[in-house]
C-alpha cells in the first residue's frame, strides 16, 4: 500500500575483527552512522535473527557481540543499498573514522 | 563546587551530568565526549558548594544553560539530592524553558552515553529520554 517509488532493501554481512566485539566505543559509531540514514535499518549475528534496530544504541550495545560474529544487516529505504554499505565499510575498517581521500 | 562546559551551538538536544560527585560527573562527562563527539551540547556539576560531595540548585541551572539547545535538555542524575535538587532548578526556570528539559529515569553514566549517543542524530528531547530510560527496562 504504502510502497514509495524509490523504495528498495539491501542486505550484507560483515565479520567482526574488533578486539573486544561490538563494545561501547563501535556500537556507538555504528547507531551515529546508521541514524543518517533515512532507510529502516536492522541487525543479527544470525541470518535466521533475531532482527534488532541497528538505530537503537540501546539494541546494538545491548547484543554484546563478541569477536569473530558475522554481522548481518538488512535495510529498507530509499537509501538502503548506501546504508549497509557504508555499515559494512564501518565495521572492516574496524570502527575507525573514514580516512579522508 | 566545580563545573565545566564546552560551548558548542547545535541544535541537537543538549545533556546535563549531575553527580554528587565531581570526579563522576566529569569522568561521565569524558566517556560522553570521547564516545559519542562534539555534535551534543554537553555540561556537568557535582559537588558541594564548599567542597565534598553534593549537588546545589545554583549548578544545576548553570549547567542547564551551558548545555542549552533550543531541542531541550535531559538532565541524567545519580542519587537523592541529585534528582530533587535538578527538580528544584527546573521549576526555576523561565517558563519558555521549563517543557524543554527533562530528567532521565536512568543510571547516570550509561545514560549519559546512551542519551548523548541519541542526542547526536538529531533525535527528539523525548527520543532521547526514551532511549536512556529504555535501559531500565532491560
Amino acid at each position: 500500500m504504502d510502497n514509495a517509488p524509490m523504495t528498495s532493501s539491501a542486505t550484507g554481512n560483515v565479520r567482526i575483527e574488533h578486539e573486544i566485539g561490538l563494545h561501547a566505543r563501535p556500537s556507538v559509531k555504528l547507531t551515529q552512522l546508521a541514524k543518517t540514514f533515512g532507510s529502516r535499518i536492522e541487525f543479527a549475528t544470525s541470518p535466521e535473527g533475531p532482527w534488532l534496530d541497528a538505530k537503537s544504541i540501546v539494541k546494538v550495545m545491548g547484543s554484546k557481540t563478541p569477536k569473530g560474529s558475522i554481522l548481518h544487516f538488512r535495510a529498507e529505504g530509499s537509501d538502503a543499498a548506501a546504508a549497509v554499505q557504508a555499515l559494512v565499510a564501518l565495521v572492516e575498517r574496524d570502527f575507525e573514522p573514514q580516512a579522508d581521500a | 563546587m566545580t563545573s565545566h562546559h564546552t560551548k558548542i551551538s547545535t541544535g541537537n538536544v543538549g545533556i546535563v551530568i549531575v553527580s554528587h560527585s565531581p570526579d563522576v560527573a566529569r569522568g561521565a562527562a569524558d566517556m560522553v565526549r570521547q564516545m559519542v563527539g562534539d555534535a551534543v551540547p554537553l555540561a556537568w556539576c557535582g559537588g558541594a558548594p564548599g567542597g565534598g560531595l553534593g549537588t546545589n540548585v545554583e549548578a544545576i541551572l548553570s549547567a542547564i544553560d551551558r548545555a542549552w539547545s533550543e531541542a531541550g535538555v535531559a538532565i541524567l542524575v545519580d542519587l537523592g539530592g541529585a534528582e530533587t535538587n535538578s527538580e528544584m532548578a527546573v521549576e526555576l526556570l523561565p517558563e519558555e524553558r521549563r517543557d524543554r528539559v527533562v530528567i532521565c529515569d536512568a543510571p547516570v553514566v550509561e545514560g549519559a552515553v546512551m542519551a548523548g549517543t541519541e542526542a547526536s542524530g538529531g533525535s527528539t528531547l523525548e527520543q532521547v529520554r526514551s532511549t536512556a530510560e529504555e535501559l531500565r527496562a532491560r
